[in-house]
């Protein structure tokens, strides 16, 4: 048995025991009598902000109030008919930076009303009774594809199956969800509920889905183009971003997504060899979900290494103060040099940055950090374009999804606009469908 | 240091918190251990009469309004007098009073409409020390059914009379508890006084159903799946216990008769509220049932705490101070007006300001594209519904208009003079000015 303590990267630094109570379920349901006094703390405001606020725009003062007269199946109809991913965007929205935030209670007294907490109490009371509240509309006659089986893409087929147009969803991997099976910290979802919430949501019907098929490998625009009647691309981000330093090339160098990805597919965490000293290169939420399952893991030193200041973090405060809790060390204002391996351990060079004249350079001035194991978490590029016009490095797009090909939306991390949060992609994936059915039905210019 | 003893009747009682009679004041072991925790008093239990005492049912007997937290708001009973001996609790209260010899002990009686019934009771309770009797005119369930509790009390003879005869056979205060599940409070008082009560109490409960089950159809607390109305009582019927003490406080026949206050009494400015409307002292028996016979303490220090502050040094200080200022609608002044301000630095922007107005009133706050809510005189009617549904204490108010200023909704300059709805040009009745 290793310990967080043993030299280099190495597997089974906790016990089977440590890893279960590590990787529960970040936030807990809400117990019965908590969701009513959660509940009614909410004041039912007009026009309420919360609402705005959400990128989906679910009617959140109705559905809880809805849940505080009982009905929280009713209240979960409420969140899905905007957002049909409501379940998994209950667990991993930021609603601090959301929802949350513009509450009336955390302007007022800095304690908002649990708005995410109580989306999940009530999603998950439906999906417990194995309801799917929508059925399909008469048939169209139209099929469409769907390119990627993320939240933009099951968002759109579920929208258009309930507007009565068959759907048919290509994804490059084996298991349809995106990054909500791939790409999310394993205590946000826990119980394999991406799985069973795509599950769910082709209940509807009139959706099918063809894995390990992706765009420029097995489908060509053109082809889908000519068999479908529209087409939607949700590819995601397929590509991540290298380090491009010295050293970076060393095996004790990997890319946060795939190391994340590795941990939710995992059914044996112990298996999972993690570096005693880690250090994790990047600022946004993925840097944040490496480090605290790096540590949950059992490493003994986790640091997170930002090349600019707290403020610029993409990751929120709240995501920050969560990597803090869990004893991760946040290193602002320092970018990566060198990788140097010395005997069974690394050494990561890392340099002090300052802005000047609104550029970030480096300072001159060094730190060598031990680090057994540096991740990349710099950022995801576009793995292929389909030929479409570009808006800086991902797919232009139009207001409701329009790309430069007649025929051919596009939503989610790959199309331009928004910000990348499962959240924005589903309302881009619906909002899609009703430009997608609308045209194809003849309803639109 | 306020002094919080109470004198009511003649009776003498550390302060002017008393247990009502109820499930709490049902035994010695109960009221020995409410008198050590601070009670100033207790009406003990409604005695029956002589043989088999009454039986309760063995379901539910309770059924409750709770807040969101839970919090107990109205409770509802269909609990019987005391199911006890009659021998037993006489043996109990004497040795009660006899050991608590500062405290206020009242015994509450309920035995048939029949002189004999009173007349055989009486020397008993007598004989026991106690300081005073309460007639239980008020219990609206069960034994209403059999003539007795609210059934006399809903009609003003049978108070009158049974009064008379308590009044004959007993030597110390006659109380009597009154039922609100009439028409006009003031009536009932004013038989309870004609027939020598030496003052009354109210409220008793209301009648009431406080939910269905909606599987089973049964009224709730159900008992075998029926149900029957109960007693309302706790914090959501103070209001009404407050207007009919005040009603009858106001009322010719009945102004000077003491009152014991009850109906909803949970902290000391419920009870400086009932205590300013007339009452004497207050019985309380929800909030004891809630939270436990230690509440008082918070009652008492709350009270003596509020009456340093006023500069009161008695409960007669304040007794009934707010009965000159409760009137009736048509002597409220019409030249008095006011407007809702909104602080903006202490608004959150909720808008319920905003939706209650437009909605259902006076179209009187505007909403700015930011989130600003501001009021418009010009229709504003000073309704209050705003700072009600504001969740913000005191972030909205009302302003009175100072003499002189116009008020822009009906264009008239605002007086200082008091007129009132006799006298209004509107009013087909209205008394000419001489």
């Amino acid at each position: 048995m290793t310990s967080p303590m043993t030299p280099g990267i190495a597997a089974d630094r906790l016990s089977d025991e440590a890893l279960a109570q590590n990787f529960v379920d970040l936030h807990a349901p809400l117990e019965p009598h908590e969701v009513r006094v959660a509940a009614d703390r909410c004041y039912f405001c007009h026009d309420a902000p919360c609402v705005t606020a959400c990128p989906t725009d679910i009617d959140i003062p109705l559905f809880i109030r809805q849940i505080s007269t009982g009905t929280s199946e009713a209240a979960a109809k409420t969140i899905f008919d905007m957002n049909i991913l409501g379940g998994m965007c209950a667990r991993v929205c930021p609603t601090e930076e959301l929802c949350e935030q513009a509450c009336v209670r955390e302007v007022s007294e800095g304690k908002p009303v649990e708005i995410g907490r109580l989306q999940r109490h009530a999603t998950d009371t439906l999906m417990a009774q194995n309801i799917h509240p929508f059925n399909r509309a008469a048939l169209t006659g139209k099929k469409v594809a769907v390119v990627g089986a993320g939240p933009a893409g099951l968002s759109c087929a579920h929208r258009l199956a309930m507007q009565g147009t068959d759907v048919k969803i290509y994804d490059a991997r084996p298991k349809a969800g995106g990054l909500n099976e791939y790409g999310i910290a394993a205590y946000k979802s826990t119980n394999d509920f991406a799985a069973k919430e795509v599950d769910w949501l082709l209940s509807i019907g009139g959706i099918t889905i063809e894995n390990n098929k992706a765009l420029g490998e097995d489908l060509t625009l053109d082809g889908l183009s000519a068999g479908f009647d529209a087409v939607f691309l949700s590819v995601g981000l397929g590509g991540v971003n290298a380090l491009g330093i010295a050293g970076d090339d060393d095996d004790s160098v990997s890319d946060a997504v795939g190391f994340i990805e590795t941990l939710r597919q995992s059914s044996d965490l112990a298996s999972l060899p993690i570096g005693r000293n880690v250090v994790v290169i990047g600022g946004g939420m993925t840097a944040v979900d490496t480090a605290v399952q790096s540590k949950l893991l059992g490493a003994e030193q986790v640091t997170i290494a930002y090349r600019r200041g707290r403020e610029a973090m993409s990751a929120s405060r709240y995501e920050q103060d969560l990597a803090a809790s869990q004893g991760v060390k946040l290193l602002f204002n320092v970018q990566p040099k060198k990788v140097e391996v010395e005997g069974t351990s690394a050494v990561l060079e890392v340099e002090y940055t300052a802005t000047k004249d609104g550029k970030l350079t480096g300072t001159g001035e060094t730190l060598r950090i031990a680090a057994d194991q540096v991740f990349a978490a710099i950022g995801q590029t576009l793995a292929t374009d389909g030929g479409l016009t570009l808006d800086g490095r991902k797919i232009a797009v139009t207001g409701t999804g329009r790309t430069s090909r007649e025929g051919v939306w596009a939503g989610g991390d790959c199309a331009s606009g928004g910000d990348d949060l499962t959240v924005t992609a589903v309302a881009e994936g619906r909002d899609a469908a009703m430009d997608i059915h609308a045209t194809l039905m003849g309803g639109a210019n | 240091m306020a002094d919080l003893t109470t004198d009511f009747l003649g009776i003498k009682s550390p302060n002017p918190f008393w247990l009502a009679s109820a499930p709490p004041t049902d035994k010695e072991y109960n009221v020995r251990r409410a008198f050590e925790a601070g009670w100033g008093g207790v009406v003990w239990k409604t005695l029956g009469s002589e043989g088999p005492p009454v039986v309760n049912v063995n379901g539910p007997r309770y059924g409750v309004i709770h807040g969101a937290d839970r919090r107990v708001l109205g409770l509802n009973n269909i609990e019987l007098i005391t199911d006890r001996p009659l021998e037993v609790n006489l043996e109990e209260i004497t040795r009660v009073k006899r050991d608590y010899p500062n405290h206020a002990v009242i015994v509450s009686i309920m035995v048939p409409c029949e002189e004999q019934a009173w007349k055989d009771i009486l020397p008993k309770v007598e004989a026991t020390g106690a300081d005073g009797i309460e007639l239980n005119f008020g219990c609206p369930h069960g034994m209403s059914e059999r003539g007795m509790g609210a059934a006399v009390g809903q009609v003003p003879e049978y108070i009158e009379m049974v009064t008379r005869w308590c009044k004959q056979y007993y030597s110390k205060p006659v109380i009597v508890k009154l039922t609100p599940n009439i028409t006009d409070v003031r009536l009932p008082a004013a038989a309870a006084k004609r027939g020598g009560a030496d003052a009354v109490s109210l409220i008793n409960t209301i009648n009431s159903i406080v939910s269905v089950d909606l599987d089973s159809m049964s009224p709730e607390p159900s008992i075998n799946g029926k149900g029957t109305h109960g007693g309302y009582c706790g914090p959501a019927v103070k209001p009404i216990a407050m207007s009919m003490v005040s009603e009858i406080a106001r009322a010719p026949a009945t102004a000077g008769l003491p009152i014991s206050g009850i109906g909803g009494v949970t902290t000391w400015r419920d009870a400086a509220e009932f205590i300013t409307l007339g009452c004497g002292n207050v019985q309380v028996c929800t909030a004891a049932m809630t939270y436990g016979f230690k509440v008082v303490q918070e009652m008492i220090s709350g009270l003596s705490q509020w009456m340093d502050e006023k500069g009161h040094t008695s409960i007669q200080d304040f007794m009934g101070a707010a009965i000159p200022n409760t009137t009736d609608w048509q002597y409220l002044d019409l030249n008095y007006v006011a407007k809702a301000e909104i602080n903006q630095d202490d608004c959150i922007s909720c808008g319920r300001c905003f939706a209650a107005c437009e909605d259902t009133s006076h179209q009187a706050i505007a909403m700015s594209a930011d989130r600003k809510f501001s009021v418009i005189d010009a229709e504003c009617v000073a309704c209050n519904l705003c700072v009600e549904v504001c969740p913000v204490e005191n972030c909205i108010t009302m302003v009175e208009q100072t003499a002189g200023t116009v008020d822009p909704r009906t264009g008239k300059t605002v007086v200082d003079d008091y007129a009132n709805w006799t006298t209004h040009p509107n009013n087909p009745g209205a008394v000419a000015a001489e």
